[in-house]
Formats: structure tokens, sequence, C-alpha cells
């Protein structure tokens, strides 16, 4: 599976209403766009929101299999 | 993290009313991320200081489990957590980032 359906994946599991986009910056699957919009952000400030994206991956940040990761998320209008 | 370490954070974090930790120097930012921080600072004229995290693993480290925050920068603002490269971008984008360096300045 491709890296970067790996970590809408693992976003979903945390947020399963999510509707996740994942753009690789650089091609090699370690520079990720990433865009999440769900309803458990409302009401969030964006530090909570961005450590709930976060703390889904945390494992992916930790090993450095994800150098860089731009981050963006909303809630659904 | 090991209590030496939270130390050398706290005095860190409290050194400078805005205060970031970053890969590189505000001359030499290392990282794009890093840099975007240093320039959004730089152009609403705010003074602030950095910490070259590339120069300490401990405090590396230390800082993201301290914040709960995995990735460098962090920008902290009296004290206080505020984000990183992300969310500073959106808070410069909306105005919101110089109303709170304004008002956390003033008092």
């Amino acid at each position: 599976m491709v890296f970067s359906e790996e970590v809408g994946l693992a976003i979903k599991r945390v947020l399963p209403d999510a509707l996740v986009t994942v753009e690789d910056l650089s091609g090699g699957g370690d520079h990720l766009q990433v865009s999440v919009v769900s309803k458990a952000f409302a009401g969030l400030s964006l530090i909570r929101q961005h450590q709930l994206v976060y703390g889904a991956l945390k494992d992916e940040l930790a090993s450095e299999a994800i150098h860089a990761l731009a981050l963006n998320t909303s809630t659904p209008d | 993290m090991d209590p030496n370490t939270r130390t050398r954070i706290e005095s860190l974090v409290n050194s400078s009313p805005i205060m970031v930790f970053m890969k590189g120097t505000k001359l030499m930012p290392q990282c794009g991320f890093s840099n975007n921080v240093v320039q959004i600072l730089n152009s609403l004229g705010m003074r602030f200081e950095t910490f070259d995290v590339l120069s300490d693993m401990e405090i590396r480290q230390g800082i993201k489990d301290y914040s709960n925050w995995p990735t460098i920068p962090q920008v902290y603002v009296k004290g206080e957590f505020i984000g990183g490269s992300d969310i500073l971008i959106e808070m410069y984008n909306s105005g919101e980032l110089r109303e709170k360096l304004e008002i956390a300045l003033a008092s």
C-alpha cells in the first residue's frame, strides 16, 4: 500500500468521519501535505485539532517515516 | 524527560516574551518550516529569541514532550505554546497572530 494511503488510514482510525487528503510533496513519502476535515474538530483550538492528527501519526512521526508534515484541519461546513 | 532537562526547558521557554525553538538560527534557518516562523515574526516586526534544537538533542526531544507537540519549530509567547509553522501561518493570515502578540507584549 502506498505510504500516503497508510497515513490516511491511520488518521481515520482516530477520526472515523474524517475526510483526509494526503499529498506527497517530495515523491519520497516523507514530505507530506495533509488536510483533514472532521466534525470532531468543532470547538477545538487549532492546537488541539492538530494534536489529534499528530496523535494518530505518533509512530510515523517518531520514526521520522514522516519527516515534514504540513497540516491543515477544518470542520465540515 | 529528566528533571534537569525540564528545568532547562522551563527557563528557556520563559527567557523571552516570544521564544522560538527551531532548527538553525534566525540568520541561518536549517528547515523550511523554521524559516516560515522566522519570516512571519520578522514581517510583524516582533522581537523574539530562538534556540537551535539541532545543537542540543535533549532539548530537541524534551521540547516535544513538554508541549505534547511532535514537530519543530515551536513558538512560545509568555511561556505559552501557541503552535508550529502551520498554525503560525493560519494565525498570521487571519490577523489573529498580530493581535495575540501585541496583547502579550503589552501586558
